[in-house]
C-alpha cells in the first residue's frame, strides 16, 4: 500500500516537475510554449555535458541546467515570444517551430557536424546521465524500501513549488508578475516594466523545465527528441488545474499521478494511461476552466 | 529567304544540342553501367529510430567498400545508392518503390523493425525483388523475396531458458515485454520452453514502447514471488526498466533480467553498473574473442571514425549478409533478383560471429546462440555457446520442428499451422 502510494506521488512529482515551468509561461504569461519540452532537453543535456567535460554529478547539474534553460529561455523571449504576446495560437505555432530548432541543433552539433567537428556529448547518438551512489542505494525501514532518487525528486519539487509561490505571492517581483497577469496595460501604467518582468518570468519558468530535464534524465536516456512528449503530460496537468494556479497544478498533478500509480499497479501501465487521459477529459467536460481558476485578463 | 521562326529555331537548336549532347551522356551512361553495379541500401537516417539503424547503414556501406576494394563482384563495382526511411513505415514503403521501380536495383539491404519490412514486403513480392533484412525478428514469415539474417526466436531462446533454469537453478519467470508483435511472439516462445522444462511462469506483462515510467511493473516483479526476469523489452524503455529495477534494490544475483533485445547499445545508454551481472541471449557480441571479430571491431570504428562505436548483432549481421549477397551474384553469373535468389541458397560465409550458412528451404540463416552476462564495463562475457551453428525455425512457436519444416522452397504450407 505504502509503495503504491509512493509510486503515485513519484509519476506526480514528476509531472509537476515539466508542469511548473509551463504554470508560469502558460499559466501566467499566456504563452503557450511548444518548446518547453525542448527545454526539457537542453537541461538533460547540460547534465551528460557537465558529466563529462568537468566530471560533475547530478546536484551540480541541477544549477547549471537552470542557468543554460534559462539563458535559452530569455533568447526565445528575446527574439520570438515577445512580439506575440496576447497571440495565443501565434506563439504556439512559433514555439513549436523554436522547438525543431533547439531539437537539430543539439542534433547537428550547432552545425558543427557539417565540418566534421564532434563535441561529445551532444550529436544524435543516446546519451546518459549517472545518478550518483548517494542516490541509488536503497534504505530498508523495517518493511518499507525507500528509493533515494525518487525521494529526492519529491523533495526537489516540493522545494521548487514553494520557491515558486514565495517568488510570486511573497515578494515585489511576483506582485508585479500577477499585475502584468490580470492586465499589462494597467501594469504598465502603473510603471512597471512590462518586458523585464515578462523576460524574466519566461527565463525563471524555462529555467524549471531545465531543472525536470537533469532529474528526469536519471530514469530515462537522454536524446535530442526526448521533450516532444513531456509537453503533452505538463499541459495536461495545467489544463487540469487551472490555468495561472499554482495550487491547482500542486493538486492536478497528484490527483493524476496517484490515479496513474495506483491503476499501474492494480492492472497496467497501459490501462492506467487510459484512465488518466479518460479522467482529464472528464474533469474538463464538467469544469471548462479547470479545478482551481480565476478570472485572468 | 524563308524567315526564321521562333518554333523553328527552337526545334533545331533542341535537335543541335541533342546531337552534341548525345554522345556524351551515352557514352559516360554505358561506361557506368559497365563498371557498377546498383543496389539499395533503406535505412532510417533521421528520426527516432536512426540512432541504431544509421549504424546498420554503416556496417552495409562498409562491407560494400571492402568487397569493392577487392575489385567487387562480377567485375563491377557495387554502387549504393542510400535511401532513407526516416522511422517511418509509409516513408519505408515509398522509398522501397523509388529504389525497385525507378531505379531499377536488383537487391535492397535494409530494416530494422518488424513494422518497416512488413511495410515494404508487398513492394518486393508484387515487383519480384529481393530484400535482404538484417534484424533478429518474431518469425512467422515465409516470403520468397525476403532474406533473413537475423536471428529467429529459436536462434536465440532455445539453448537460454533450459540454460537458465539448470545452470541458475530458476523455477519461476516474469515475462515481461513491450507492447508489439515481436515481443508477444517471443513471450510465446518462452512459455513454451519454461514449460517443456519443467519451470512455470507468473506473470506475462507488457508496457508500450518507449515507455518509461516503470515504478509500478518492477513493484509487480518484486510482489510476484519469481526468481527470474525474462525481458523482451525493446528500445528506449530498456534504460528505463533496468534504472527502476536497480532504484528498487533489486539486485542480478537474486533475481537476474535475462533479456533477449538488451545489447551493447543499450547497455551503454543506460551506464553499465545497472546491467551488470545481467544476462543476454545473442548470435553476436562486441566480445567474442576472435581475430575475425577484433578485426571487424577495429575496422568498423576506422570506418565510422569514432573510436568508442559499439558493435552488436543486427549491425554485425547487415555486415555479414552484403558478402552472402556478393557470393551469390558470383554464383548466379547476373545481377537479377531471381538469379540472385536461387543463388543465395545455402551460401555459407564465415562472419565475425563465425561461421554462417543460408538454409536453402526458408532463406533464413543458421546462426550460434551465445548466451553473455554482462559485466561492470558494458561488455559481455560470453558464458555459454553452441558448438555450432542451428538451424532457422521461424514458426518455432506453432510447432515447427527440424525435421517438420512449416517454410519451405514451395512455400509456407498453411496446414501445419
Amino acid at each position: 500500500m505504502f509503495e503504491t502510494i509512493f509510486i503515485g506521488l513519484s509519476v506526480g512529482s514528476i509531472l509537476l516537475l515539466v508542469a511548473l515551468g509551463l504554470t508560469i509561461t502558460y499559466g501566467t504569461m499566456g504563452v503557450i510554449n511548444m518548446a518547453h519540452g525542448e527545454l526539457v532537453m537542453v537541461g538533460a543535456y547540460t547534465a551528460v555535458m557537465v558529466r563529462i567535460h568537468f566530471d560533475l554529478n547530478i546536484f551540480y547539474a541541477i544549477p547549471a541546467a537552470f542557468l543554460m534553460a534559462a539563458l535559452i529561455g530569455l533568447i526565445i523571449e528575446r527574439l520570438v515570444v515577445r512580439n506575440l504576446y496576447g497571440r495565443l495560437l501565434d506563439t504556439l505555432l512559433a514555439t513549436w517551430g523554436v522547438g525543431i530548432l533547439v531539437q537539430q541543433a543539439v542534433r547537428l552539433e550547432f552545425g558543427l557536424t557539417f565540418f566534421d567537428v564532434h563535441i561529445e556529448g551532444l550529436g544524435v547518438g543516446l546519451q546518459r546521465v549517472d545518478v550518483p551512489d548517494i542516490l541509488r542505494e536503497t534504505i530498508q525501514v523495517g518493511d518499507i524500501v525507500i528509493q533515494p532518487y525518487r525521494t529526492f525528486i519529491i523533495f526537489l519539487t516540493v522545494a521548487l513549488v514553494v520557491l515558486t509561490w514565495v517568488l510570486l505571492y511573497r515578494t515585489p517581483f511576483g506582485t508585479q508578475v500577477r499585475a502584468i497577469m490580470r492586465n499589462p496595460d494597467i501594469a504598465a501604467a502603473c510603471g512597471i516594466d512590462v518586458k523585464r518582468v515578462n523576460a524574466l518570468t519566461f527565463a525563471y519558468g524555462s529555467g524549471l523545465a531545465g531543472v525536470a530535464g537533469v532529474m528526469i534524465s536519471g530514469f530515462k536516456t537522454v536524446s535530442p527528441s526526448m521533450g516532444t512528449p513531456m509537453v503533452v503530460d505538463g499541459f495536461m496537468v495545467v489544463v487540469v488545474g487551472g490555468v495561472g494556479s499554482l495550487l491547482g497544478s500542486v493538486v492536478s498533478a497528484g490527483f493524476l499521478g496517484q490515479l496513474n500509480g495506483i491503476f499501474a499497479t492494480l492492472s497496467n501501465d497501459i490501462l492506467a494511461r487510459a484512465i488518466v487521459f479518460g479522467a482529464v477529459i472528464l474533469i474538463i467536460a464538467w469544469r471548462p476552466s479547470g479545478l482551481f481558476n480565476f478570472r485572468g485578463r | 529567304m524563308k524567315k526564321l521562326t521562333r518554333r523553328d529555331f527552337v526545334k533545331k537548336s533542341a535537335i543541335a544540342g541533342g546531337a552534341i549532347a548525345s554522345p556524351y551522356f551515352f557514352s559516360s551512361s554505358i561506361a557506368l553501367a559497365a563498371a557498377e553495379l546498383e543496389v539499395g541500401v533503406l535505412f532510417s537516417l533521421t528520426g527516432g529510430l536512426s540512432i541504431i539503424e544509421k549504424s546498420l547503414s554503416d556496417a552495409t556501406l562498409m562491407a560494400i567498400a571492402e568487397i569493392n576494394a577487392k575489385g567487387g563482384v562480377l567485375g563491377k563495382q557495387i554502387k549504393p545508392i542510400l535511401e532513407d526511411g526516416a522511422s517511418d513505415a509509409k516513408t519505408y514503403n515509398e522509398k522501397a518503390n523509388k529504389l525497385v521501380i525507378q531505379d531499377r536495383v536488383p537487391t535492397v539491404f535494409g530494416s530494422y523493425t518488424s513494422a518497416s519490412r512488413k511495410a515494404v514486403l508487398p513492394v518486393f513480392e508484387k515487383r519480384k525483388n529481393l530484400y535482404f533484412y538484417p534484424t533478429y525478428y518474431e518469425g512467422f514469415e515465409c516470403s520468397k523475396n525476403v532474406v533473413y539474417t537475423g536471428a529467429v526466436p529459436n536462434q536465440q531462446l532455445s539453448n537460454y531458458i533450459p540454460w537458465i533454469i539448470k545452470n541458475l537453478n530458476k523455477k519461476k519467470f516474469f515475462i515481461v515485454g513491450s507492447n508489439y508483435i515481436y515481443p508477444r511472439e517471443m513471450a510465446k516462445v518462452c512459455k513454451i520452453l519454461v514449460e517443456q522444462a519443467g519451470a512455470e511462469w507468473v506473470a506475462d506483462e507488457y508496457l508500450e514502447l518507449g515507455h518509461s515510467e516503470w515504478g509500478a511493473m518492477v513493484k509487480k516483479i518484486k510482489d510476484s514471488g519469481c526468481d527470474a526476469v525474462l525481458s523482451n523489452v525493446v528500445g528506449d524503455s530498456v534504460v528505463a526498466f533496468y534504472r527502476e529495477f536497480g532504484n528498487q534494490g533489486l539486485k542480478h544475483d537474486k533475481l537476474p533480467i535475462c533479456a533477449t533485445v538488451t545489447s551493447e547499445i543499450e547497455i551503454a545508454a543506460m551506464g553499465a553498473q545497472y546491467a551488470s551481472g545481467s544476462f543476454t541471449s545473442f548470435p553476436y557480441f562486441q566480445a567474442i574473442d576472435t581475430d575475425a571479430n577484433q578485426s571487424f571491431v577495429e575496422r568498423y570504428r576506422k570506418f565510422v571514425n569514432d573510436p568508442k562505436a559499439v558493435t552488436h548483432h543486427a549491425l554485425e549481421s547487415s555486415y555479414f549478409q552484403v558478402f552472402l549477397w556478393a557470393q551469390a551474384v558470383e554464383k548466379a553469373g547476373e545481377a537479377t533478383p531471381a538469379a540472385i535468389r536461387e543463388a543465395v541458397k545455402g551460401q555459407e560465409f564465415d562472419a565475425p560471429n563465425g561461421h554462417v550458412k543460408i538454409e536453402p528451404e526458408n532463406l533464413h540463416v543458421w546462426l550460434t546462440p551465445r548466451i553473455a552476462q554482462w559485466d561492470s564495463m558494458g561488455q559481455g562475457v560470453i558464458i555459454d555457446e553452441y558448438p555450432a551453428p542451428i538451424i532457422p525455425l521461424p514458426y518455432v512457436a506453432y510447432g515447427e520442428t527440424a525435421s517438420n519444416l512449416f517454410c519451405k522452397e514451395g512455400g509456407l504450407d498453411t496446414s501445419k499451422l
